[in-house]
């Protein structure tokens, strides 16, 4: 008896001690030098195919330029960068930041800069005259009372339907819905031929739909308007939106489990479209180790999402620079490269994204991503709410508390209700 | 009267001496973990419910102040609240019974003499030693709730053998059910080890007796072997029930922070990390101590009590 609680003893040890001990890389590195270089950490979520192959390259870059700098990747895995995010909190909370970290442009940077946590970086922007570099509208939508805080490296684009040519055809379709009634009466039509007429993936990815909702039925200016003061989230106009928001989810097929197996599902002809960020353009094409391998304009094609022509609901990923970085110095030449033409065109073409400067060139940039510069350049522009532009970190989170609990209830009402007190509590 | 062997000038101060010579060494021994657990364990905990206590709903916010329970009550009237507390009392009452039903089974089919006996003990006890984050990982695959041609995992097994399929986890109703499952297999093995050892502990002279008796076989398991059991059946009750009350990775590794398969300990997190709301996530993690606590103290008090028994 004593033998086989022993062993049960011995068991549980080794399970508590399978979950401890996992030191998150990066610490020991800070400020440390390598074979006489001085480190730099740089903490992103760039650890999927293409992201960070395309991190890969703006590196090199930076190693040729400033070879006294040894880059230290201090990645954290994790789509949209949830966990990357937790543990960069307390990274900052105990005064230990990296040397220089990624994060969405906009409100979501707004805690930090509150906080004080990161150095602003107009001096940078002098310079560089990163002003004449980068749209104008793109510095405004991220200048917190005339100061920037960070450089953005690329900008994505979040209101993109994907649509299977195929079923389309099967279904009757002769051209992409362009706004929101054509595409509820698409949706209808694939639902008679037995296919999902809209894929959806994990509950983020109906905030991600949301948002091209919003934008098409209430138009770029007054969705815009959402998010400043005196915003009303309990107005007609967005009642009407969440209304087609409901019908549109109607036709929705079973969630999965992320972005990834409902791309897949448009990808596979299982369902006939999907709203989800250009990210998912580098899923589809790549060859199979990291993406489908599908052919466009064939397997799969694009258009904005119904009722947001014109209209490019952007997001960006931006480097920063925290205060009491260890390495300052080396933090700004990595920003320096991030804020360069070469490489921001080193890193998007790999990463599936347009860069944020106006004077890339255009020839790296096919197909979709080419499309995608022609928009960026002429169209008007609208924050992405799940993506950390519109919205800072705790408004989003009631804004996906709200969404998940409609999920469950379909409770209109409820949803406008709830979506109005996170705009109030946010807004003030 | 005999004189003592040597002069004392002070009997009472060498009495004492003598006497913390005895208890001296051992204090100083378990000094560091008292100091550690007095600071890390209960200092916390204390700090944890003063924040609780108090209107910090920011970091970034001047001030606080003590508003009672205030918190504590108005938690009660968030839609979020209620369907996390329903999804812990499911995946509880699941996962505890299941676990117990199921351990005890596996241990009373070893009991039997079953042959190669430490090889299935080996098999059963392994889950334990993977932690619930690579447990969900793989379930998460398992329990894909895609159907028919769209079935992956445990959906396109039960499909191949005529089964019905379910939506699993993302069942709204019943999906915490399912998320219970994952946890039964990872734990069975462990209660199986504690009541096989509870079974070992019953003597052999009891059962003959009893068989001397006249008593049947199930008679002895259900008279004498089951109630020398109640020992272990509480003891893997606590430790199954506070697992329980606080999951966190298991629901994260599979299905992330969804409101879906919400619980409290997942709503503190995104209290604390997103939403920013340092009072709300302590409140939150109040309450799932006062609910372990219920599970704890009358144990407690009951092996107190059993020691000064005996």
């Amino acid at each position: 008896m004593r033998r086989w609680l022993a062993t049960a003893a011995m068991a549980g040890l080794l399970a508590l001690s399978a979950c401890g001990g996992q030191e998150p890389g990066g610490t020991q590195a800070t400020g440390g030098t390598a074979g006489g270089k001085q480190q730099v950490e740089v903490f992103s979520w760039w650890t999927g195919p293409g992201e960070a192959d395309g991190l890969k390259a703006m590196v090199q870059i930076f190693q040729k330029q400033y070879p006294n700098y040894q880059f230290f990747d201090a990645a954290v895995a994790g789509g949209s960068g949830d966990k990357a995010k937790a543990l960069l909190k307390t990274k900052l909370d105990g005064n230990q930041p990296p040397d220089t970290f990624q994060g969405h442009a906009g409100a979501e940077l707004q805690g930090y800069i509150q906080d004080g946590k990161l150095e602003e970086l107009n001096f940078l922007y002098d310079e560089l005259k990163l002003r004449d570099v980068f749209p104008s509208q793109l510095v405004e939508q991220i200048s917190v009372d005339g100061k920037i805080y960070s450089v953005p490296v690329n900008i994505h684009r979040s209101n993109v339907m994907w649509f299977n040519p195929n079923v389309l055809k099967e279904a009757g379709i002769t051209a992409p819905p362009k706004t929101l009634d054509e595409f509820i009466a698409a949706l209808e039509k694939v639902k008679g031929t037995g296919k999902i007429p809209l894929s959806i993936g994990s509950e983020w990815t109906v905030t991600h739909l949301l948002e091209s909702v919003l934008l098409g039925s209430m138009g770029t200016d007054a969705y815009n308007a959402l998010f400043k003061p005196g915003a009303n989230w309990a107005s007609p106009e967005v009642k009407t939106a969440l209304e087609k928001f409901n019908t549109i989810m109607s036709y929705a097929g079973d969630p999965q489990d992320d972005w990834q197996p409902a791309a897949k599902q448009v990808a596979d002809g299982q369902a006939a479209f999907n709203i989800m960020g250009d990210w998912a353009y580098g899923y589809f094409h790549n060859p199979p180790e990291g993406g489908l391998g599908k052919k466009s304009k064939v397997d799969f094609d694009w258009a904005p999402s119904p009722g947001t022509e014109g209209t490019y609901l952007w997001l960006s990923d931006s480097f920063t620079l925290p205060k009491g970085a260890k390495n300052r110095e080396g933090a700004i030449a990595w920003l320096k490269v991030a804020a360069s033409k070469e490489g921001q065109d080193a890193f998007n073409p790999k990463k599936g994204s347009i860069p944020a400067r106006k004077d890339a060139d255009k020839s790296l940039y096919t197909d979709y991503l080419a499309d995608a510069l022609e928009d960026w350049s002429g169209n008007k522009l609208a924050g992405s709410i799940q993506h950390g532009v519109a919205v800072n970190q705790p408004w989003l989170a009631s804004i996906n508390e709200a969404v998940g609990l409609y999920l469950g209830t379909k409770d209109v009402a409820a949803l406008q209700q709830a979506l109005d007190a996170a705009a109030k509590a946010n807004l003030q | 009267m005999r004189r003592p062997p040597y002069p004392l000038k002070n009997p009472r101060g060498v009495r004492t001496v003598r006497r913390a010579r005895t208890w001296l060494p051992g204090l100083l021994l378990v000094a560091p973990s008292i100091v550690a657990i007095g600071v890390f364990v209960y200092g916390m905990l204390g700090w944890n419910f003063r924040l609780a206590m108090t209107d910090r709903h920011s970091t970034r916010q001047p001030e606080e102040h003590f508003v009672g329970l205030e918190n504590f009550i108005n938690i009660w009237s968030e839609a979020r609240w209620h369907l996390s507390v329903r999804h812990a009392v499911v995946f509880t009452v699941v996962f505890v019974l299941g676990a117990l039903l199921l351990g005890w089974f596996l241990a009373f089919l070893m009991e039997k003499g079953i042959k190669g006996e430490g090889t299935f003990r080996t098999i059963y006890l392994f889950p334990m030693a993977i932690s619930f984050v690579a447990t969900g990982i793989v379930w998460r695959w398992l329990m894909n709730s895609g159907q028919d041609e769209r079935a992956v995992g445990l959906n396109r097994l039960f499909d191949a053998i005529g089964l019905p399929q379910w939506a699993w986890f993302r069942d709204p109703e019943w999906g915490m059910a399912a998320m219970a499952i994952p946890a039964i297999w990872q734990m069975s093995g462990y209660v199986m080890a504690l009541f096989l050892a509870g079974f070992r502990g019953v003597p052999e002279e009891l059962r003959e007796a009893a068989r001397v008796d006249g008593c049947t076989e199930w008679g002895v398991y259900r008279h004498v072997v089951l109630p020398m059991l109640r020992p272990v059946t509480l003891s893997a009750l606590i430790i199954l029930g506070h697992i329980s009350l606080k999951v966190f990775d298991l629901i994260v590794a599979v299905s992330g922070k969804q409101i879906i398969t919400d619980v409290p300990a997942v709503y503190m997190w995104v209290a604390v990390f997103d939403s920013d709301d340092p009072a709300k996530g302590a409140t939150i993690a109040a309450y799932i101590v006062l609910a372990v606590a219920v599970f704890v103290i009358p144990y407690l008090v009951w092996s107190v009590r059993k020691e000064k028994q005996s």
